[in-house]
């Protein structure tokens, strides 16, 4: 065994063991536990927790790539991402917390006195949990088929097994104390790798003021300005000025995925599990410092790895990297398909350039950046093999969160709350900790045979949250008059437009040849990509609604009472069930 | 009652105030205003560029501490906390 596995076997093992031995150290006890982890985490932990929770494999792993391919366009994912946990904090979390109880589609059930509601809200939660699910599921398996060259469908079980033990045991109460541990693993592994490459290039230790340093070549150039100059050279779009599809696009893009953060309910639920009003306007803050902490690293990590790839393929304007002399990180992902290279002119060296007829590097998958970055940069095994732990981390802790949402929403508000009212505290966890084995059992089922559509799920999760979810919610704390069929005609209008927008463009669920406009641009509706769609969908939502309630009358007096209520954090205790 | 209206009216103005800076430094400095802005430096960093990847960033970051802390003076003002 080589240096490289065996240092990556340790960390990734390693990582895997403290999360058992925490798992058996918070095992839950009662439903309180299981559901919110007993009302007792202080924001600083709960800060942490969402922090894991929300960093899912997409961020670790695939961010930084799409950045340093988009470039300036990848501002929409920092700004999208971050963002949205304003409207978290001043708009949703408080008054979530003041309810006090256990899941959101519970919120929206007491708030519109609807069991239709809360129906409509599970089936939202379930489709935007499950298809997040299958990309960290996925994540697990290439991560584990990368790093320890076991099978894929090997990896993804041990990743599933791993889940189960921490989050079937533990409820809420072991992934909390879990994604804390896994939130400093990923964070590391992020960060470090990070901190040696700004210091190779620009020779200052903080990637977030590297990459607005001289390059450390004495040339005094600005990092930035190199890229710039290395990427027009070759055809490309100037790296700090490529706008994706125009500003309205970008402007659409960056508020969906805004507005679908503070929708997203597994989330939201980790809101619930600290002790009072104060405490959730404060998680909210500590959540996104922890966040920026990886999201303000991530453009540095982009952009350096974009000029460390051009200046090992074209080390000079107009000189070459042979083939036959390629560095040994570029055999290792040709092997696995996501890099490749034709010698077109067939003079034995490596031309990549934007003009797709003369262009030799056919394919450069935007995923291998942040794993294969540590290499290219010739950094020590060790750190490699901490990106590796780190991926894990990531993806384990995203899907433990969904998990625990699916698992709540059918335990809690479909058994308990609509078809088996008279659930003993006992048998519900029970119920809690069966369905959320059967979850694993579907999510891994679905890593190992991804749906054809799994690409485009991710759009679809977000557009959801943004034009179902996040508007119901707004409107229940913020319009005391709105009604119960109002909200409803509204989640209903919200989800069924973006939807629309999505398949007619993408294909009804996705299967090419079935979109009946086509995927062309010219057909966008003022250019607006189905990605970005989720923005619209909630002005229909808030319009829809709004008509309604005008047309068919207010919510009732105590509705209203409840609302007001709401709005002030005297007397919430601690979440309960009733 | 009248002063629990008065405290949602006034969660209201913050909540206000903090949305139409969130949208300032990230919708407006980092997109519509990109351009301008990027004729301005911030060492090797364009303005517009900044804000788009790191200021806008710092900036919600400040905002949720400082509405948090905003909102435990208000609770206290008017005698709201749990």
């Amino acid at each position: 065994m080589d240096e490289l596995k065996l240092y990556t076997y340790i960390a990734v093992f390693g990582s895997f063991a403290v999360y058992f031995g925490i798992a058996w150290w918070a095992r839950a006890s009662s439903t309180s536990d299981f559901y919110v982890a007993g009302g007792g985490i202080t924001p600083l932990q709960n800060g942490m927790a969402i922090g894991a929770d929300w960093m899912s494999a997409a961020s670790f792993i695939s961010m930084a790539g799409l950045i340093a391919f988009l470039g300036y366009g990848g501002s929409v994912f920092l700004m999208g991402w971050t963002g949205g946990y304003v409207l978290l904090a001043t708009l949703l979390a408080p008054y979530m917390r003041k309810h006090g109880k256990f899941t959101v589609p519970e919120f929206i059930s007491d708030r519109y006195y609807s069991k239709t509601a809360r129906i409509v809200a599970v089936v939202c939660l379930i489709i935007a949990s499950l298809t997040y699910i299958i990309g960290q599921m996925k994540g697990v398996g290439v991560a584990f088929s990368r790093f320890l060259e076991v099978d894929y469908g090997l990896g993804l079980g041990i990743g599933m097994m791993v889940v189960w033990v921490y989050a079937v045991l533990g409820g809420m109460k072991g992934i909390t104390y879990t994604q804390i541990a896994q939130y400093c693993v990923l964070i590391f592994a992020y960060t470090i790798p990070a901190v040696f490459i700004s210091l190779q290039l620009t020779g200052n230790p903080i990637p977030q003021l590297g990459l607005g340093s001289t390059l450390a070549d004495g040339s005094g150039v600005y990092l930035l300005d190199k890229l710039d100059l290395v990427v027009t050279d070759l055809g490309f779009k100037e790296y700090t000025t490529d706008n994706m599809g125009g500003t309205l696009n970008m402007f659409a893009y960056t508020m969906s995925l805004m507005i679908g953060t503070a929708g997203l309910p597994h989330v939201i639920m980790r809101f619930f599990t600290v002790p009072s009003v104060k405490a959730a306007r404060s998680s909210a803050g500590y959540a996104l410092v922890f966040i920026a902490l990886l999201y303000t690293v991530a453009p540095a990590v982009g952009a350096m790895a974009r000029l460390n790839l051009m200046n090992t393929i074209e080390p000079q304007a107009g000189q070459h990297m042979v083939y036959e002399e390629r560095p040994q990180w570029f055999k290792d992902w040709e092997n696995t398909g996501l890099l490749k290279f034709e010698d077109k002119n067939g003079d034995g060296k490596v031309q990549y350039v934007a003009d797709a007829a003369t262009n030799e590097m056919d394919k450069v998958d935007r995923d291998i950046m942040v794993l294969a970055n540590p290499a290219i940069a010739n950094l020590p095994n060790w750190v490699i093999a901490l990106v590796a732990a780190g991926g894990l981390a990531a993806a384990l802790s995203t899907a433990a969160g969904l998990l625990l949402a699916i698992s709540s929403s059918i335990s809690h508000d479909l058994m308990k709350g609509v078809l088996t009212p008279n659930l003993s505290e006992k048998s519900e966890l029970r119920a809690s900790r069966i369905v959320m084995t059967i979850s694993i059992l579907i999510s891994g089922y679905l890593g190992l045979n991804p749906p054809g559509f799994a690409a485009g799920t991710v759009a679809l999760a977000f557009g959801l949250a943004a034009s179902s979810i996040f508007p119901a919610l707004m409107m229940g704390i913020f319009s005391k008059k709105m009604s119960g069929k109002a909200a409803i005609a509204g989640m209903c209008s919200g989800i069924g437009i973006t939807m629309l927008y999505v398949f007619q463009h993408k294909g009804i669920m996705f299967i090419p040849g079935t979109s009946f406009l086509g995927g062309l641009e010219e057909n966008w509706f003022f250019g607006i990509s189905p990605n970005a769609f989720g923005a619209v969908g909630a002005i229909v939502n808030f319009t829809v609604a709004f008509v309604v309630c005008k047309a068919t009358g207010d919510a009732p007096e105590h509705i209203q009472r409840l609302v007001e209520n709401l709005r002030i954090p005297k007397g919430s205790g601690v979440a309960h069930a009733h | 009652m009248e002063s629990n209206n008065s405290y949602w009216r006034e969660n209201l103005r913050l909540i206000f105030i903090c949305l139409v800076i969130w949208f300032v430094v990230s919708f407006g400095f980092g997109l519509i205003l990109v351009e301008p802005l990027n004729e301005f430096r911030l060492g090797g960093y364009k303005l517009g560029f900044w804000f788009a990847q790191q200021g806008s960033i710092y900036t919600f970051v400040a905002l949720v501490f400082w509405y948090s802390a905003q909102m435990n003076k208000l609770d206290k003002k008017y005698d709201v906390e749990e």
